[in-house]
């Protein structure tokens, strides 16, 4: 059924590098580093909480959460180096901690309750938001030398252009679940898992181990995400970040996996999320069109997508090989 | 040898009960290394359970399994595996998303550093499968083989997995006759090596090809375990029924056929069936014989309209008629049992009452529904008609054993009193009993005057109630029996025949 | 008929009449109601009229996911329709021109997701996205991003009038509901939409014209969507096109799930959905009675609604199922032939896989 599997990959690394090539065609300005490392600082935390949705949508789940655990990591960071003496780093800890155990706890629910994962994430969607109404309903700055100092980390690159430790965070980010899922056990369960989890127990994939790590590590890596907000705006406030978990889907999506799972690759989701910040990027530099087109973009890429893997589904099942027997004898 | 005398694999005692119900009872198996041991039983004896109890799927309530001589006591499938009982299904149970060397090592993928060496474990899997008589490229996606394929993937992992003892639960079902004899071969190295295969299947005359033992279950006892060397048909139908199965003989009335119902001139739909002709007289059942994917069921659903005709022209008492969806043929009176009841048939988790009305329903339209009381008559009508065996006419069709969920389907379609009832495949996978009242039913409903057109791989069944026969071959019309020509061996003979050398007519 | 409703909803009610007796204890006061000006004020009514935009959602979301769909764009179908009244009120043009147009609006936006499930196949979740990240885009489009006020009155009526002293959005609902209750009650639409959403391919096959029958369900969603985004519209008398109907789908989804419907589809009961959605209402209410700060809103709400769907859980039913099975008597030999109780386990997304024909045999 799905012969193809890197096709949908590659269409959309060439409509990346098609868009920007027809940017760059209109603003040959955006031929620059600085561009490009806007576009890494600036998606960073995106692209780290869109790895994360990849497993969990590889697995044929979805985790609205995201979006609110990005929020809470931020208002927690901000009020613990507000009112405390920890240290950036140990508070960094403490904080992935807690957001790994909450989506490590959100998979133990979808496994062992067999309830679906969109309303399990749903609930956690509301839990995480309002932990962080509780902790502080204002923006709340935060002021840390350590900040400071990791904000002054950055390469200049000749053009102009400033790539940031957080930019560089998602890159690794990228590489190191591209190595996971494509090189380790675990990673190769999470596929199994999205092609049949019945199927995949019945061959010994430990499902409730791999279910509970994936969404561990999609709430850990928003966990991270959080803090890479953070250090973006400097501040942490609970109404930040709604809506992200649309936009980690989206990216997803657009990066040619499956949402019912079991079919796709981190790397589209880099592209996805490339493809998503230049349509930014492009509003930007125009300077006359509105913000909600970047919507509606968004949404006519995401229709244009989901048409093409339909297609491709389409055109791959026409030509199932029944020369079955005859391989078999071969 | 001594291995012969000490089992490999000993199950005494096995029990299991469901609420309410006793699945098992004391159930014991015995299996020698080298041996083919069928297991046999009608729906409902307690095979299934009796598998996955073995493979821990099923926690047991009762029994020791002990496997080398060693107590054991799988928990669940992988537990069990681990342990050396392999299992493959009828719906094979691997990932169609993964490469064909991952379905293999999924699990036990050879590293490298910690991660994963593809390039051995393709290597690794090609010679695994070339072991088994298979060249294929096992960096391919699995979804990109046939079933046959896919099956002896399956077992090559379960085998490599385990090796001692391997489970084959119905994976004929769906293989052609070729097919067939590659899984034969494949198992017939496997007990060379000194595997004892446990096989489950429908067709009789399968295990008798291939079995050496045989162990009957019935309502979750055993009944007996016996030497098929040593058995006939009769003794093992015997054993199954507890009554003797009424020989199923071909009744010398036919009737005479009337007018011509529906005609089709060049039908046929590309990639499914090749352009043919064929009319369908009233009072008369016009069976289609043939391997599986010859044709059989692309011929029922282009007629029905489900995977519709894209040439030739069709004509009903004469007037023309498109049959482009199976809305348009209901319209007409036209009704289609299909092969796959479980997913293009019954709506399993509506009452039995809705099923059997659903397409009476459907055909009235959304704004006139049945009066309840009407609904009613209808569905304790064909319940005592057909002899539905059920607790209430509420119970989820899904409850129903195969038998009785192939009866509620015919009383769906008799229900809306068709003129020409399709039946496809209707006595596959239910049980002996049921099997001759739905073959006595057909014969009634061809002397009221109904049209039918039944598909089916059985050819005594066949025989038994056709009053042609046309056979398929790959995907044509090669032929058609009438009349005393109709036996199994003539069948056969049809399906068998070299193009051109058939001595019957060739209609395609 | 009824009786059988009554027992499929008991659960629901249980747990509402619970909601609301928590209410009473924190604030006496809350069954009161008085009428003043010729409208009926209390707590009560707060509770039906402030969850109106919720159940008017909840009437389609229960339909599409009777079908085994779900439609994450009825937010966004809120946002653009109360724009589009809005635009039109401000042209100059009538109230009911207004609402009709949003109406059409809704109507469009329910057939493009129709389409995309129907005909084009795509999985609902995935179709309806599109719509939902498009939707509030649209929105704003139409309203240039601003807040776009109207005081048309014939329109503020339907958000915050009263109609017999009783605020109109609680008419509104229940009219719909009862409405399309009973059109798919007492016609054979119910047992279709049920059997397409249990088994598409049987319900095509038996001559079910379930393309045509999905895409009804979506229009009929995005018609409810719709009334409920001219609802919220008109309570706060203009349209905003960020905020309007935002998160409301999940909420929506929410009250049907706590009705009880499985997302899986099939069998389904508009009256639990309904209660599921004055559930959810009764909750807010019931945080907001508690005097707590509304900090804590969220967490609460969180917490209760995990709380209901753990209960409703398929496992721990099952788990409470065996529990009362096996101190029940039944005896190995006894029980054979009878009923199997196996019909009154509950459904879970296992049960439906499992091959429950060999043993669940009468």
């Amino acid at each position: 059924m799905r012969h193809s599997t890197k096709l949908p990959l590659y269409i959309t690394i060439a409509t990346f590098l098609l868009a920007y090539a027809l940017c760059i065609a209109e603003y040959p300005s955006m031929l620059s580093t600085r561009v490009v490392a806007n576009l890494l600082t600036d998606n960073a935390f995106l692209g780290i909480t869109a790895v994360g949705m990849t497993f969990v949508i590889l697995s044929g789940g979805i985790d609205l959460s995201v979006g609110s655990v990005i929020a809470f990591t931020g208002v927690f960071l901000a009020v613990v180096l507000r009112d405390t003496h920890i240290h950036p780093l140990a508070a960094f800890v403490i904080v992935l901690l807690i957001t790994t155990l909450f989506g490590a706890a959100m998979g133990l629910i979808i496994h062992y309750l067999e309830m679906p994962p969109f309303i399990v994430t749903l609930a956690g969607m509301f839990l995480m938001r309002g932990l962080a109404y509780v902790l502080s309903t204002d923006s709340v700055p935060i002021d840390h030398e350590f900040y400071g100092w990791l904000q002054s980390l950055y390469w200049k690159a000749p053009g102009g252009g400033r790539f940031r430790i957080t930019g560089l965070l998602m890159v690794l980010t990228f590489a190191g679940a591209m190595l996971v899922l494509h090189r380790t056990r675990f990673g190769r369960n999470v596929y199994a898992i999205g092609g049949s989890a019945q199927t995949a127990q019945l061959m010994g994939v430990p499902c409730a181990r791999t279910t509970v790590l994936i969404y561990a590590v999609s709430g850990g890596l928003a966990g991270l995400a959080g803090i890479v907000f953070s250090l973006y705006t400097s501040a942490g406030y609970s109404l930040a970040a709604v809506g992200t978990e649309l936009d980690a889907i989206a990216a997803v999506v657009i990066g040619g996996t499956l949402l019912t799972g079991g079919s796709g690759f981190v790397a589209g989701t880099f592209f996805g999320i490339m493809i998503m910040g230049l349509i930014q990027t492009y509003i930007v530099f125009d300077g006359t069109l509105s913000s909600w087109w970047t919507k509606i973009v968004i949404g006519v890429l995401l229709f244009t997508f989901i048409m093409l893997q339909k297609g491709l589904a389409w055109v791959t099942t026409g030509r199932i090989p029944r020369a079955s027997a005859s391989a078999a004898r071969s | 040898m001594q291995t012969d005398t000490r089992p490999v694999l000993h199950a005494t005692g096995i029990s299991k009960f469901f609420p309410g119900v006793i699945a098992l009872d004391d159930v014991e198996l015995a299996l020698y290394p080298g041996e083919v041991h069928a297991l046999l039983g009608e729906n409902g004896a307690g095979k299934s359970t009796l598998i996955k109890c073995l493979t821990g799927a099923y926690g047991r309530d009762g029994g020791t399994i002990t496997l080398d001589g060693q107590e054991i006591d799988p928990r669940d499938p992988l537990s069990s595996q681990e342990a050396g009982i392999g299992t493959v299904y009828q719906e094979v149970n691997l990932l169609p998303n993964l490469s064909v060397a991952e379905n293999l090592f999924l699990g036990r993928q050879p590293r490298r550093f910690g991660m994963i060496d593809q390039r051995r474990m393709v290597r690794d899997a090609r010679g695994i499968l070339s072991e088994y008589g298979l060249e294929v490229d096992p960096a391919r996606l699995l979804s990109s083989y046939s079933i046959a394929v896919q099956q002896i993937v399956a077992i090559a992992r379960a085998v490599e997995l385990s090796g001692k003892v391997l489970i084959l639960d119905e994976p004929t079902a769906s293989l052609d006759r070729d097919e067939v004899q590659l899984m034969f071969s494949v198992i017939r190295r496997l007990t060379a090596r000194g595997l004892a295969v446990v096989f489950i299947t429908h067709f009789l005359d399968q295990v008798q090809e291939i079995c050496d033992r045989a162990t009957i279950l019935r309502n979750g006892r055993v009944v007996g375990t016996l030497k098929l060397a040593e058995a006939s048909r009769t003794d093992i139908v015997t054993m199954m029924l507890g009554r003797q199965l009424e020989e199923v003989t071909r009744h010398p009335d036919r009737g005479v056929p009337g007018e011509v119902l529906l005609s089709l001139r060049g039908f046929g739909r590309r990639g499914a069936i090749e352009p043919f002709d064929m009319d369908l007289r009233e009072g008369e059942v016009v069976g289609l014989a043939g391997l599986l994917g010859s044709g059989r069921s692309e011929t029922c659903n282009a007629v029905f309209g489900a995977d519709p005709a894209d040439r030739g022209e069709a004509r009903l008492r004469g007037a023309p008629l498109g049959l482009s969806n199976p809305r348009a043929a209901i319209r007409q009176r036209f009704a289609l049992c299909p092969e796959d009841r479980k997913t293009d048939g019954i709506v399993g988790e509506l009452s039995v009452r809705e099923n059997i009305i659903l397409s009476l329903q459907a055909r009235q339209g959304w704004f006139r529904p049945l009066p309840r009381a009407r609904i009613e008559a209808i569905a304790e009508h064909y319940v005592k008609a057909l002899d539905i065996r059920l607790a209430s006419l509420d119970t989820p069709i899904r409850l129903l054993s195969g038998g009785n969920q192939q009866k509620a389907l015919l009383a769906r379609w008799l229900a809306t009193d068709p003129a020409l009832l399709i039946l496809d495949e209707p006595t596959r996978g239910i049980d002996v009993g049921a099997h001759a009242e739905i073959i006595a039913l057909i014969e009634r409903l061809r002397a009221d005057g109904m049209a039918l057109l039944v598909a089916s791989s059985e050819m005594e069944e066949l025989v038994a109630y056709s009053t042609r026969i046309v056979v398929l071959r790959d995907r044509r019309q090669v032929g058609e029996l009438a009349g005393g020509e109709i036996s199994p061996a003539a069948i056969v003979r049809a399906i068998a025949a070299e193009e051109g050398a058939a001595k019957e007519e060739v209609l395609a | 008929m009824i009786l059988t409703t009554l027992r499929r909803v008991a659960p629901q009610l249980i747990i509402l009449a619970l909601v609301l007796l928590l209410n009473f204890a924190m604030f006496p006061g809350f069954f009161r109601v008085e009428m003043h000006n010729g409208r009926l004020f209390g707590n009560l009514i707060d509770v039906l009229n402030r969850g109106a935009p919720v159940a008017l959602l909840s009437v389609g979301m229960t339909l599409v996911i009777a079908t085994r769909g779900i439609d994450l764009s009825v937010g966004a179908v809120m946002a653009i329709a109360g724009a589009v009244a809005a635009s039109v009120v401000t042209g100059g043009s009538d109230w009911v021109v207004a609402v009709l147009a949003a109406l059409g609006a809704g109507a469009l936006c329910g057939l493009w997701n129709g389409v995309l499930v129907a005909v084009l196949r795509i999985q609902p979740i995935v179709a309806t996205l599109v719509l939902m990240v498009a939707g509030r885009g649209i929105a704003q489009l139409l309203t240039h991003g601003a807040i776009l006020t109207f005081n048309d009155p014939g329109l503020v009526r339907l958000g915050g009038g009263t109609i017999l002293h009783v605020p109109t959005p609680i008419w509104i609902w229940i009219v719909l509901a009862v409405v399309v209750g009973l059109v798919v009650r007492r016609t054979a639409l119910g047992l279709l939409i049920e059997a397409t959403g249990i088994n598409e391919r049987s319900a095509r096959l038996a001559g079910i014209n379930a393309r045509v029958l999905l895409i009804a369900v979506y229009l009929v969603t995005g018609l409810c969507a719709a009334l409920a985004g001219i609802v919220v519209a008109g309570d706060i008398r203009g349209a905003d096109a960020n905020n309007a109907g935002l998160w409301m789908e999940l909420d929506a989804i929410l009250a049907v799930v706590i009705g009880g419907n499985s997302l899986l589809g099939g069998r389904f009961s508009i009256t639990a959905s309904l209660i599921g959605a004055l559930i959810i209402q009764s909750v807010n209410s019931a945080i907001l009675l508690s005097g707590m700060p509304v900090e804590f809103n969220l967490v609460i709400k969180a917490l209760i609604i995990i709380a209901i769907l753990v209960i409703q859980s398929p496992r721990v039913n099952h788990a409470l199922y065996l529990l009362r099975a096996s101190s029940g008597a039944f005896s190995p030999g006894a029980s054979r032939g009878a009923s199997t109780p196996r019909n009154t386990a509950p459904r879970s997304a296992a049960s439906r896989t499992d091959h429950t024909t060999e043993e669940g045999r009468p």
